[in-house]
């Protein structure tokens, strides 16, 4: 363990060091396979071929272990393993597993790289391949970045058609007929004379067997389930209203904990008083926590009532108390002392820029928070040597690790058993309420205790999306974009986020500019700066990260400047594009909305076009005035993932990040007022209700050469495409989110 | 006090203001309405006394009058209410947190007007929310169910 808690805390020095030299590992240490974690306690009758296939005589069980947030990882997971395994969906089970190194992600190294996607230089190939390594190396398991389908992809199908193979094999052997004789389909190995012997009953001899490997992989002709519409996994159980999720856990003599911590981020609690909330009715123990206290009582509502009639002397926040404080902080960070760093410098935007009076403008983005509908919540229990932990998060081992690190004794005796999750949006990346239980679990052991947060508590501790600006100089000639240069300062979410779990990212935060520096366009002049906004409340990787906000600063100003060189929003998008991918979905969106058509008085039409997560998706919004309101009346989409692999979940998600992007940019942010986040509840930021919602149609492409995830991509067109819809309605630019700060919505 | 849920009756002792939310999940153990915010804000809590669809986070036991339903007395898997049979059928669900809530206040709604305009749905679903944005095929479905019902 000591070894990988050192790499660990160099791990995120990637951005730059690794990649200038500073990190290398042994071919041995790449190369080495992790042990697989089914191994441990597999029964004689039960096989497991890899971490991710277990068949017994009673059953097969697919291991799924991304977290299933509600994006549909796990429908995903097993359906790439059940096309190779020649099995059908309602032929498995699946389990989240418990962690393990063996479930490292492949891909998020090519995210963290901080390379453009379209970069294949041998640089940026090499940060890639750099980060891949290390992320193998240390055996990080993690959900997020859109990640599930691209490291998946490959990989599970790989595993699935070894186990076939295997399987295979071990018929071979009973039969004495030869293995390229033999097929596979629903469970079971098909003999020449079509005998049909099933995968449950071959599984212990199989399980003698070397695993099969480097079977190739079938032709996306011979897929059957691949691109396909399925039923998700889930979706009985979601749509009987039976889905049970973390926070609907059972034990045998669970209690139920609320807790109040310093509703100023961060800052410590001075003392409390609990001496009228102690003799509450069902309240069993109060403990006090490090920032705050928990009262555990006999039903959640009893706790929540308790845990209000506790009188708190809070610490002040290390942050600015009100919000003109956190603008002062963004504002005053565009210096070059401040430079994060500069991204992009292409042509001369500086002298093309200079000669001329530049069309210039600002742009703001709020902080604004995750609150996905099932509240944060933990259920633990310690017996003084092992614990038991049931929570629904993104990031297993280091759960386990916080929760040791409480508790004082090693991850490895902390089980963890991964739950559906009720939503995420990033927030259930975060540890605070798992220490906070892992502090109740200390003092009440031998108790199974289930820690709730109330909705207000939720609000008080969300870790926001980044606050920040952007200013940006550009030239237009002859009709046609010449010369951007845009600074972009905001709060570094991924430092903010990293730093409470101990670890640093040294070098510069590519997510302050996302968005921005990979814009898909190809711009003579292009000058790019980062600044980091230091100082300011904490933050936290909100959906889709920092293209949320950077999506709506450059596709703001590109549409200002092209409506300056009296340019088609659309057509002047193309001549820009900077792939053939980008091209085409900038062409198809303007088939799928009939771009440049008439839409009469009152009704109008904007466009906008960002890549994130390696995915470029371009939106028009429809828009029309009703008296002196805004109506958002359709969205169409689309972007280009390489391989879809289930379209009925691509078209929900991209409806869902459609609505999230939206929602948020309309009606949404939060403000601090003496140090603490005044919105409590969803009355004050709700996102998007049914009636303001509009009607979203998608299509998908498929010209990109890798297969990527859609969870994200989807949000951060969304906001300027409805600025610039609402600017072509009626004039007004909105530089500002959230919108309705400045006009009224239907 | 006696609760009447999904048909049984069970005895509870607990103060007249618990909401029936928190009497339904930590003392009946009852699981399926879900808390979501404590404040009538996002009905994830939805529940049906005698047929209406009410908020179970606000309202207090005491005050309860009548039958609970909750999603698992509307229908089951064998046997699907048909707002359950359309929400299948258009695979609303992301996270599935808010559904049963929808799903409930759907029923609701279709019980006394099975054909309803746009407009209509909006209104009668929109106490509800959903933070994943399913409303376009929570539309779709609420559509669906109407038909089917209709048809009945």
């Amino acid at each position: 363990m000591g070894k990988l808690k050192t790499i660990t805390r160099r791990a995120f020095l990637v951005g730059t060091a690794a990649v200038a030299g500073g990190v290398t590992f042994g071919t041995y240490m790449v190369n080495k396979p992790h042990d697989n974690p089914l191994a441990d306690d597999l029964a004689d009758t039960e096989a497991s071929f890899n971490p991710w296939v277990k068949i017994s005589k009673d059953g097969i069980t697919l291991i799924t272990p991304h977290a299933d947030i509600g994006q549909g990882a796990k429908h995903v997971q097993a359906l790439l393993l059940a096309e190779e395994l020649d099995v059908n969906l309602d032929q498995i089970k699946t389990d989240f597993g418990t962690p393990s190194p063996a479930y490292w992600n492949t891909a998020m190294g090519n995210e963290g790289a901080p390379f453009l996607s379209t970069d294949e230089s041998i640089g940026a190939t090499a940060a890639r391949s750099m980060m891949t390594a290390l992320i193998k190396v240390l055996g990080m398991q993690i959900t997020g970045g859109s990640s599930t389908v691209p490291d998946s992809f490959d990989k599970l199908r790989q595993a699935a058609a070894s186990a076939r193979e295997t399987l295979k094999l071990a018929a071979a052997n009973r039969t004495g007929i030869e293995v390229d004789k033999l097929r596979t389909e629903n469970a079971q190995v098909i003999l020449p004379d079509g005998t049909a012997m099933s995968y449950t009953d071959l599984a212990a001899e199989a399980a003698s067997f070397e695993p099969v490997q480097n079977v190739n992989l079938r032709n996306p002709d011979q897929w059957r389930l691949i691109g396909k519409p399925t039923e998700r996994l889930d979706t009985i159980a979601k749509s009987t209203g039976r889905a049970q999720f973390g926070i609907d856990l059972k034990l045998p003599g669970l209690v139920y904990a609320a807790v109040k911590t310093n509703p100023r981020q961060g800052a410590p609690m001075n003392s409390f008083n609990a001496d009228s909330a102690k003799s509450m009715r069902g309240v069993k123990q109060i403990v006090p926590l490090s920032n705050g206290a928990a009262v555990v009582a006999d039903n959640t509502w009893r706790a929540f009532q308790a845990v209000n009639q506790i009188e708190f002397d809070w610490a002040e926040a290390d942050y600015p108390a009100n919000m003109d404080g956190h603008w002062e902080l963004v504002e005053s960070s565009f210096q070059e002392s401040r430079l994060d760093k500069l991204w992009r410098d292409e042509g001369d935007a500086v002298t093309a820029l200079a000669d001329t009076a530049p069309i210039t403008a600002s742009y703001k983005a709020p902080y604004v928070a995750h609150q996905p509908l099932e509240p944060l919540n933990v259920t633990i229990q310690f017996d003084g040597k092992t614990a038991e932990v049931w929570t629904g998060h993104q990031i297993p081992q280091m759960v386990q690790q916080q929760v040791a690190n409480v508790l004082g004794i090693e991850p490895t005796a902390v089980a963890f058993h991964n739950q559906m999750s009720g939503g995420s949006f990033g927030h259930r990346l975060e540890f605070e309420h798992i220490k906070q239980a892992a502090e109740i679990a200390l003092e009440l052991q031998n108790t199974p205790i289930k820690l709730t947060y109330s909705r207000e508590e939720d609000f008080a501790h969300d870790f926001p999306r980044q606050i920040g600006m952007a200013r940006a100089q550009g030239k237009v000639s002859n009709g046609h974009i010449e010369a951007i240069d845009i600074q972009v300062a905001t709060a570094s979410s991924s430092r903010s986020q990293m730093g409470r779990s101990g670890m640093a990212l040294a070098g510069p935060d590519s997510q302050i500019v996302a968005g921005v520096w990979n814009l898909p366009y190809n711009i003579e002049h292009l000058r790019v700066r980062g600044y980091a906004v230091e100082g300011v409340a904490p933050t936290s990787s909100w959906r889709s990260v920092g293209a949320s906000s950077g999506g709506f600063f450059i596709e703001s100003f590109i549409d200002e400047l092209i409506h300056a060189a009296e340019a088609d929003p659309l057509a002047e998008r193309i001549r820009l594009a900077n792939t053939s991918v980008t091209r085409q979905v900038l062409e198809a969106v303007g088939e799928l909305s009939n771009w440049g058509s008439e839409m009469g008085a009152n009704r109008a039409r904007g466009i906008a076009c960002v890549e994130s997560f390696g995915v470029t998706c371009a939106q028009v919004v429809e828009v029309s005035l009703q008296g002196d309101k805004v109506k958002i009346d359709r969205v169409y989409v689309v972007a280009d993932v390489g391989q879809i692999v289930d379209p009925v979940n691509f078209e929900n998600q991209v409806q869902g990040g459609v609505v999230w992007g939206l929602g948020h940019a309309m009606n949404c942010e939060i403000t601090y007022q003496d140090g603490m986040a005044q919105q409590s509840n969803f009355h004050m930021h709700t996102g998007i209700r049914i009636q303001q919602c509009p009607e979203i149609i998608v299509k998908g492409l498929e010209n990109a050469q890798q297969v990527k995830g859609i969870g994200e991509p989807p949000v951060p067109p969304a906001a300027p495409a409805l600025a610039n819809a609402i600017f072509a309605l009626t004039g007004q630019r909105l530089r500002e989110m959230p919108f309705n700060k400045s006009i009224s919505f239907v | 006090m006696k609760l009447t849920v999904d048909g049984q009756t069970h005895e509870i002792d607990v103060e007249p203001n618990m909401p029936l939310l928190w009497a339904l999940r930590d003392e009946i153990g009852l699981t399926d309405p879900k808390f979501g915010c404590g404040m009538a804000q996002c009905g994830a809590c939805t529940v049906h006394i005698d047929g209406n669809a009410v908020k179970s986070c606000v309202m207090p036991v005491s005050a309860v009058q009548g039958e609970v339903t909750t999603i698992q007395g509307l229908g089951d898997a064998d046997a699907l209410h048909a707002v359950q049979q359309a929400w299948l059928d258009h695979q609303v669900a992301q996270c599935g947190y808010c559904q049963a809530g929808q799903m409930m206040a759907a029923a609701s709604f279709l019980a006394k007007n099975n054909n309803p305009s746009e407009e209509e749905i909006d209104a009668a679903m929109q106490s509800n929310l959903c933070r994943c944005g399913t409303y376009p095929r929570i539309r779709q479905a609420v559509k669906s169910a109407a038909s089917a019902m209709r048809e009945a």
